[in-house]
């Protein structure tokens, strides 16, 4: 019967240290990997941490790293994996609590950094908008985050500079609130220097792992970093806005006037504790 | 030894942060209050996210013979007119406005040419009435009131589950739980609190729902002296998936009707004309349900025991603009091209029309300081949901009970006191699995319950049945006892599920004593034994409430509607 099951090896673990624990798990058609991780739960380990809303790839919760690739594990078909063994970690970038279960919570305090969408005081409501910004914007609003990039981005994974990268997740943000036809916002200098797009250097591991297929690197970060050059480094551009009509100028994004600055955390050491370390080769 | 806990303070707390409870959060925190919301995910990943069809308003902008009248008259009558003809007249007349302000808070919706909301048509509905972006709208509606509610002054606890309501006397003072993490305790003291916690779906195997309905807040609402009020109503939505065993009851879009799917039997007929020759695949979710139920029955199904429902007709670039999720969703899980191929689909519980019993302007339960909103609360749908209905009912509801809960809390000048022995019980019984040395297996007991309710208050009730039913989730209350769980109190998922089946055991005996009082099919619930409607239940609302001798269910009498709506109703009937 050993075609009808899957060998599943789970890191079991805390901030203490663990190992990956070998489960066998029974084969049912079109399984995914949460699925076996359930069945883990209610037969064999009930303490076994993991975290899950929607099991539909809707709520982006039950990121990890699969087989060393991040992926969601509700998405995440077992028929790919015949014959093979199934290693399943926690999101390496971000400090563990308990087996799959990471601190996401930087993540948090980054969106609290980002101005929200606003739009001008005298803008009459309902707006007036067309299809064809919605098809543009639609891109960077399916993010369901997930920080699957965020764990791959190697300036956050491998350099652990968090305190000067906001990631992939929140350029796709930026995206969003720098194209909306409605927001009044100058964010330009925050995407530069809050934000630190230039610490991003095309690598484009990001958008390769995107459950909802956002061009993180080619719709999101190019064109922001081509805006912020435009701003910063064109010297007509720039003798222009200095003497331009401070009336045409959109107020700048300031979010944080009076200087203080989340901690970020520690990010974790290189090692994965199961599966080979994607983002560092 | 005795465990400490930490406690926090607010003026008002707000427990759940899907739709309902940011948009209170936003509510009461511009009203002044200090507000606390407590969710037990992460932020934005409340079952709001997974909401797909869209919000219902009549703004007309595609049908201009759209008004909050017909919306009134067509959400009465899904609800077979047993709703709070009140609260519906509010939500009917205030969507709009929060639309507009979702809008200008940063949601996106498809547009029409002349650049106004799109709207689409939906179940029931008279008129092209969804706001909608794509087949992603609740995720559009939570992302906007999470990034409005993070600048708004307001503390969120993530990923903490509160199990108890600390009463002093009969009015609240606070909610006691613990956190996901570490198992810590935590209090939380309000002088005002809101239970927006959802609703009750995981109780039953084949559900639309996410892990977190298992309906905390109403079962803790319910300990706390509140009513609770037509929990014999719930949802089967008519199109689940079907097949593979593992997706089995995840949601396909009413979109997908409403964008022109149609529904078809093993004999490849279309079997609405039948069932409902006027409003065909579109006509209301307990009719649709309950037609694919009767197919199934006769030997019409199809493969896996469904129908099948097709939208290949449509140009494949319109259905992937327009259904994007649903087709990714089938392509990866199920390997069906849905631009090509029929799907296989089958009723699926989907959303509670009972819960917490509320005061329609304010959202007040009828414990003082307890509040309700969202799924979590009663009323607005009556026997049957308009799709689309809920995301709106969030925000109107959501906003009128923030500001109601902040000015209670202002109003009250009365000092709280906590009763340590409130909190002293609730420890003992989040403890209870680590030293009961009992057997019985938190998960497998859960199952057990999903199968006894589908079975026994399923889509179609009877009798005898359902008392059988009633028994064996006694039994298991009783069984639920010697729940034991390994491990720690560190993020463990055992012990967690253990709490929430005692939330859900509770909640299913509301569900079934109510079915069985109900002599009468309406709407959502239907009994082979009393196929017709029932004038008199017609004008009753069943309210669940404890008592000292256990659960006590009684009619209470629908207060009849004013004249100038009993107009509307006239007016809109075509
Ligand atoms: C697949 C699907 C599609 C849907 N599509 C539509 C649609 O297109 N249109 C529509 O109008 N409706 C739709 N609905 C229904 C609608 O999405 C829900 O009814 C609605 O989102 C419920 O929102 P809520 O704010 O009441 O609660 P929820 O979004 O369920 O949030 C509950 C919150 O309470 C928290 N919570 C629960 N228990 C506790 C506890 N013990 N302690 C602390 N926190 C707790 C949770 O963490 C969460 O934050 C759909 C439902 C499903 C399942
Ligand atoms: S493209 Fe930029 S953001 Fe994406 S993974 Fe590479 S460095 Fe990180
Ligand atoms: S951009 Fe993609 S990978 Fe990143 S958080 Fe959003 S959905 Fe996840
Ligand atoms: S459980 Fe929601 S994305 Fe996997």
């Amino acid at each position: 019967m050993s075609d009808a099951e899957y060998t599943f090896l789970v890191f079991r673990g805390d901030a203490n240290g663990g190992e990956e624990r070998e489960y066998k798990v029974p084969a049912v058609p079109g399984m995914v990997v949460l699925d076996a991780i359930h069945w883990i739960q209610a037969h064999i380990a009930g303490d076994l941490a993991v975290r899950w809303n929607c099991k539909a790839a809707k709520c982006g919760s039950c990121s990890a790293e699969i087989n060393g690739i991040p992926k969601l594990m509700c998405k995440t078909r077992l028929d790919d994996f015949q014959g093979e063994d199934v290693h399943v970690a926690p999101m390496h970038t971000f400090p563990i609590i308990k087996d799959l279960v990471t601190d996401v919570s930087w993540n948090y305090t980054v969106n609290k950094r980002i101005a929200p969408f606003t739009p001008r005081e005298d803008e009459p409501s309902p707006f007036i908008m067309y299809q064809k910004d919605v098809d543009r914007l639609y891109e960077p609003r399916k993010c369901i985050e997930c920080f699957l990039c965020q764990d791959v981005c190697h300036v956050l994974r491998n350099h652990g500079e968090m305190s000067e990268y906001f990631g992939p997740r929140f350029m796709v943000r930026y995206q969003y609130l720098a194209m909306h036809p409605k927001d009044s916002l100058d964010r330009r200098e925050a995407i530069k220097d809050k934000g630190g797009v230039g610490l991003c250097n095309i690598t484009k591991c990001c958008q390769e792992v995107c459950p909802e297929h956002i061009h993180i690197t080619d719709n999101a970060i190019i064109p922001l970093k081509e805006r912020v050059a435009d701003e910063f480094f064109d010297p007509v551009r720039w003798f222009i806005r200095r003497r331009g009509d401070a009336r045409n100028a959109k107020p700048k994004e300031d979010l944080e006037g009076s200087g203080v600055e989340p901690q970020p955390q520690r990010p974790r050491p290189l090692e994965s504790p199961g599966g080979k370390d994607i983002a560092a080769s | 030894m005795i465990e400490s806990y930490e406690t926090h303070e607010h003026d008002v707390l707000i427990i759940g942060a899907g739709g309902a409870g940011l948009r209170a959060a936003i509510a009461a925190s511009e009203a002044g209050a200090s507000v606390g919301v407590v969710c037990k995910s992460l932020l934005g990943k409340a079952h709001t996210v997974m909401a797909e069809g869209g919000m219902a308003a009549s703004l007309g902008n595609v049908d201009p013979a759209d008004s909050w009248k017909m919306h009134f008259g067509d959400t009465m009558r899904g609800g077979q007119m047993i709703n709070n003809w009140r609260m519906v007249e509010l939500f009917a007349k205030e969507a709009p406005d929060r639309v507009f302000e979702l809008e200008r808070w940063g949601a996106l919706f498809d547009r029409t040419d002349d650049g106004r909301i799109m709207q689409r048509a939906f179940g029931a509905h008279s008129y092209r009435r969804l706001a909608h972006v794509g087949d992603r709208t609740g995720l559009e509606l939570i992302r906007t009131l999470q990034d409005k509610g993070v600048h708004s002054d307001i503390d969120v606890y993530m990923e903490c589950t509160l199990t108890r309501l600390i009463l002093d006397g009969e009015r609240v003072c606070g909610a006691f739980g613990y956190w996901r993490e570490d198992g810590r305790f935590v209090l939380f003291r309000a002088r005002a609190i809101i239970v927006a916690t959802g609703g009750w779906g995981r109780m039953y195997k084949v559900t639309s729902n996410s892990w977190e309905g298992t309906g905390d807040g109403i079962a803790m609402a319910y300990e706390a002296g509140a009513e609770l009020r037509d929990t014999e109503m719930v949802q089967f939505h008519p199109t689940g998936m079907v097949w593979p065993p593992g997706v089995r009851g995840l949601l396909v879009t009413e979109g997908v009707r409403g964008e022109g799917g149609i529904l078809k039997n093993s004999k490849d007929e279309r079997f609405m004309l039948r069932y409902d020759p006027k409003k065909k695949d579109l006509s209301s979710r307990d009719v649709v349900a309950r037609a694919i139920y009767r197919e199934v029955q006769e030997g019409r199904g199809s493969e896996h025991g469904g129908a099948y429902l097709d939208i290949s007709h449509k140009p494949a670039d319109f259905v992937r603009h327009k259904l994007p999720s649903m087709y990714e969703q089938f392509i990866k899980l199920a390997d069906i091209d849905i631009t090509k191929e029929p799907m296989e689909v089958a009723p699926t519980v989907h959303y509670a029309m009972g819960g917490i019993q509320v005061e329609a302007e304010t959202g007040a339960s009828t414990v003082p300081g307890l509040f309700a909103a969202g799924e979590a609360a009663a009323g607005l749908h009556g026997a049957n949901r308009l799709g689309g209905n809920s995301l709106t009912d969030l925000v109107v509801f959501g906003r009128r009970t923030g500001e109601a809960a902040a000015a209670y809390a202002d109003r009250l000048h009365t000092h709280l006191a906590i009763d340590e022995h409130q909190i002293q019980c609730e420890k003992e019984l989040l403890l209870r699995p680590f030293e009961s040395g009992g057997r019985e297996n938190a998960y497998l007991l859960h199952q057990e319950l999903q199968d006894v309710m589908s079975t026994h208050v399923g889509i179609a009730r009877e009798e005898s049945d359902m008392q059988e039913g009633l028994q064996k989730v006694l039994d298991l209350q009783e069984r639920a006892r010697d729940i034991d769980v390994q491990g720690s109190r560190m993020f463990n998922p055992g012990w967690h599920t253990a709490r929430d089946d005692l939330f859900m055991l509770t909640l299913a005996e509301a569900v079934v004593r109510a079915a069985i009082l109900r002599k009468e099919s309406r709407g959502a619930h239907f009994r082979i034994d009393y196929p017709d409607k029932d004038e008199h239940l017609g004008r009753v609302n069943f309210i669940a409430c404890k008592t000292d001798s256990g659960m006590e269910i009684k009619p209470q009498p629908i207060p009849p509607m004013p004249s100038e709506l009993a107009q509307v109703i006239e007016e809109t009937n075509s």
